[in-house]
This record gives C-alpha cells, structure tokens and sequence, in this order.
C-alpha cells in the first residue's frame, strides 16, 4: 500500500544521519587503533599493529581490563541478588500495592547517575553519614578509612545504579509466566520451593540473562564512579582511555583500549542473546 | 491476576531492604541540602535554607542550566525528526542492511557512554568541528534516536494501518494522511518519547564528558565542583534535578498508563535496551 517514493522518504533520512553520525564514528574509532602519535604530537595515519602488540605487552592494561571485568562481575552478582528476590516480591506477593512499588522501582532508573552517585560520596567519606553516624552510636571511633576511594565504593555505588537495570527484565520474565503453571505445579503437591526451583526459575532465566547483561556492560565502561569514588585502586579501564584521550595524549591506543571494549561489549550482548533464546519458554 | 504463590514474611523484609537500598542515599542527600553545617556530620543540624538561597544566586550554575535546556529541547528535535521515520520504515519498509539498521540505532542504550562520546570526538576531531554545545547536542541526538525509535515503533504496534488505507483511498496524499492520521495516533507514543528525550539528556555526563566546549552543561558544571570539593550546595542542586526527574517520569507513566497496560510498559522499556 505505500509507494515506493513513501518508502525512500521515511528510509534515507534515518539510515544517513545514522550511518553519519554512528556507524562511521565506530569505523573511524577502528581506523585510529591502528594509526600512531609521532614525537611532535601529531596523529600519523600509517597502519600498524602497534598499539595492539602494546596492550598485550604492558602488564598494566590487561591488569586494569581485568580487575574492571571483576568490579563489573560483583556489580552483576550483587545487582542479581538485590533485584530478582525484589521482582519475585513485587510480581507474585505485592498484592494491590503492585503499581506502586513497580513504580517506585522504575524511578531510580531514571534519576540522574551523577546524583546518586554524588549521594554515595556524601554518605562514605570521612567525614560523611556513614562515619559520623557510626561514631555518634559509639560503634566505631574512628573514621573507616576503606569506605571511600575503594573499588568496595565503586562496586557499591554500581550495584546501586544497576539493581534496577536488573529488576526490569527480571520483573517481565516473571510477569510473562502463566499462573496456572504455578497453581498446577501446588495442585500436584510441589512445595513453594519446589514450585520455585522447578518451574519459576527456569523460566526466568531469559530476564536474568538480560538483566546481569545490562549490569555488566554497563558497569564494565564505567568511568565516572571510579573517579568520583574509586581512588587509586578503583582506577578502571575506561579511565585509562580518559587519560589517553586527555593529558596522556595518546589517542590511536585510546582507540584501541575502547575498540577491544566495544568487541567485549558486543560480543557478549549477542552471547547473551543466543542464550536467551535457547532458554524462552515457547 | 491472582496471587497462587504463598506469602512470604522474610521476603516482604528483604524486599523493604532492597527499598531502603535504592532510596536511602537520595533521601540523606536531600535531608542534607537543608543542614547547616555541611554534607556530612551526624545528626543533622541547623536546618536552614542558605544553600538553596546561594544556589540561586550562583551564576555559573543558571548558564550551565540554561545550556543543558537548550540542548535537551534541541536533541528532542534531533530524536524525533529522525526517529520517527526510522520507526516507520522499520515498521513498513524492506530495505537492504535492515537489521544491520536496527541493532545500530539501538546500540547507543546498552553501550556504556564512553565509546557512542569518544567515536564522536573522533567523528569530529577529523572533520574539524571545533568542540562546542552543537557537538553535545549531535552526541545526545543521535544517542537517543534509539529512544524516539523504540516508543514510536511500538505506538505504531497498537493503530490499525486500516485507518491510513482509508485515508488513501478517500484521496489524501501520503504527507496529508501522515499529518492527519500517522501522526495524531502517534501523540501519546511522540509526547512520551520527548518527555523520555528530555529528561535522558538534562542528565546525560558520559557522552557530554568528551564533546564539551567552552559552555557547560549542568552535569559537567555540577562534575566540575565535585573535583574541587563538595557543599551542601550541590546537594540542593541535586534535590531540585531529582525533583523535576521524578516529575517528568510519573507524567511519562501515567502518560503510558492511558494507553496500556503495565506490562506493556515493561515489555517496552526492555525492547529499547535489547539489540
């Protein structure tokens, strides 16, 4: 029913401005991991495999790509055990209060990320909540040094921001499950914990890969919390780009750093997809 | 739907943790805007409203609000102009690399900011666009086509194409039948994806981060103070951003709620973050 001229008009704007403006930048950043910074400061766009026999070759880089892949596995754990007990309340036990607390699960994703995590620092420094609290109960008489500029912040303030990334696809995958199955599988005498094991777990498996998916994609690039919170041990790969990018000035290795993120990042998502399909309930 | 699974008394407190968890840290960053004596220090004392008072009278922090106004509005325009039509030929049109289209319009929600900013940067650095609120407002737009894109697409779901073919055949051409029919179906799906737009970019830091010029945006100005030291000041900065977040977001959901279920809402809220 619609025209071929239809179809042209409402293709090719979106399909340039995103070719512009997304798929060539991604290309570029490729290109430049190849390219080099001559003494003179100057980007030299000769091809080779330098940067990338850089990264392999200092200890530094796979270190700090490791130890990110380890806050961000905390991160999706923690997320994971905050947010599915969470959805399993609010879908199944919440009763005429559901709207409401979905809703108040869904507004933390939407506040500002600098505002909670500017409220995890004013809670963990020093001289923050936390401390002063605990020596205004006569817990402790000093200030707990390691609850501020620690990757245990970052990791904290990262659970905090993801937890309802990881409640949502959660709270769908429970939603979606037919509640006669529950009903039939107590009918057969299964316990609630059976009930759970056998039959409500399973099925959502595909909300739990997706939601341990966000948590940990996103919390792998992270580059602010761990300079607001992290310290010199929080320090993650994303802040490594920074520096390459900033003072260091060394931007073709930057670009190689963020494009083996970039081939994380979509490597796990379809992965993760692939999973998820073998595990949809059909 | 009825309620088969047994109550659990354990984990209605687990889940009131979990509450207190996500809510404690903004409800002490709030208290704390009103305290006298600093950020920290417990118990609170001094209630006072200084801080709001030398908010307002803080320059820097209106221009850089101004800036970020600006650029919201400006990335809303962006969005929508390109991901209207993008929804609609992912709605009804074949075209070769469709899905190719698809995953990357996506891909800027579930890539971690750093990486849609410093390819940006790049885009930039070679072209030689000098750094500035133009760069932001490219970065935010084209970031959150994404969003337009998923809202409309799923608007488009829910109207019968019926409608259009009788528009058609009644003799409209197809701009007048996309003003007079497309679009009015579309209000609520177009009006939810703007307030979305909006508030995504008013808080949007990461791929500001690396595009910024001269001009801040709020976020970067608040980033900016954090470096040097904090005050209660960016705590009421802070109480008043989360303020107008919170209303934006219940109108976008009441907005939904006129038009679909709740678990339509969930449903579409992880169709924008799938690939």
């Amino acid at each position: 029913m619609f025209s071929r001229t239809y179809r042209a008009v409402i293709t090719l704007p979106p399909v340039t401005w995103v070719a512009m403006f997304l798929l060539v930048p991604y290309i570029l950043m490729f290109c430049y991991s190849f390219w080099s910074v001559s003494s003179l400061q100057v980007i030299v766009h000769s091809c080779s495999l330098a940067n990338y026999r850089e990264l392999l070759s200092k200890s530094v880089y796979l270190q700090t790509l490791f130890r990110s892949m380890w806050i961000a596995a905390r991160v999706t754990l923690f997320s994971l055990l905050l947010g599915y007990p969470l959805a399993y309340y609010v879908s199944f036990q919440s009763g005429k209060r559901k709207d409401l607390l979905y809703q108040l699960v869904i507004i933390p994703l939407w506040v500002s990320y600098l505002v909670r995590a500017y409220a995890w620092k004013t809670v963990l420094g020093s001289d923050g909540v936390l401390n002063t609290l605990l020596q205004y109960i006569h817990v402790s008489q000093h200030p707990l040094g390691f609850l501020l500029y620690s990757p245990f912040a970052v990791v904290l303030t990262l659970t905090h921001i993801y937890t309802p990334f990881t409640f949502l696809p959660i709270y769908a995958s429970l939603e979606r499950i037919p509640r006669n199955l529950i009903e039939a599988s107590h009918d057969l005498g299964a316990s609630s914990w059976q009930t759970f094991r056998t039959v409500i777990l399973p099925l959502s498996v595909p909300g739990v890969l997706a939601g341990a998916t966000f948590a940990f994609v996103l919390s792998l690039g992270d580059f602010l919390a761990p300079l607001l919170l992290g310290g010199p041990s929080g320090i993650m790969i994303s802040n490594i780009v920074v520096s390459l990018f900033g003072a260091a000035y060394n931007w073709p290795l930057g670009a190689a750093i963020s494009f083996c993120m970039l081939a994380i990042v979509v490597g796990l998502l379809f992965f993760s997809e692939r999973l998820e399909k073998k595990w949809s309930f059909r | 739907m009825e309620l088969q699974v047994k109550q659990s008394r354990p984990l209605a407190w687990y889940a009131a943790l979990v509450f207190a968890f996500l809510y404690l840290p903004i409800i002490i960053l709030i208290v704390y805007s009103f305290n006298g004596q600093g950020v920290g220090g417990f118990p609170p004392r001094d209630l006072t409203l200084k801080w709001y008072r030398l908010l307002f009278s803080d320059g820097a922090i209106w221009d850089s609000v101004w800036n970020s106004l600006l650029v919201a509005a400006a990335a809303v325009a962006i969005a929508l102009l390109f991901g209207i039509p993008a929804a609609l030929a992912l709605d009804r049109a074949e075209f070769p690399g469709k899905t190719l289209f698809r995953r990357i319009v996506l891909l800027p929600l579930i890539l971690p900011g750093i990486i849609t900013g410093l390819s940006l940067l790049m885009l930039f650095r070679e072209a030689g666009v000098k750094l500035s609120l133009i760069t932001i407002i490219l970065g935010h737009g084209t970031a959150l086509i994404s969003v337009a894109t998923t809202e409309i697409f799923a608007g488009l779901q829910k109207f019968e194409r019926a409608q259009e073919e009788a528009s058609l055949d009644l003799g409209a051409n197809y701009w007048q039948t996309f003003r007079r029919v497309t679009l009015p179906n579309l209000r609520l799906s177009i009006i939810g994806a703007a307030l979305l737009i909006f508030t995504l970019s008013m808080d949007e830091i990461a791929v500001s981060f690396f595009l910024i010029g001269r001009a801040n945006t709020l976020p970067l100005e608040i980033w900016g103070r954090l470096r040097r030291g904090i005050t209660p000041e960016i705590n009421a900065i802070s109480t008043i951003i989360f303020a107008f977040s919170l209303c934006a977001i219940v109108a976008w959901y009441r907005l939904r709620m006129r038009s679909e279920s709740g678990q339509e809402i969930t449903d579409e809220l992880l169709r924008s973050t799938k690939l």
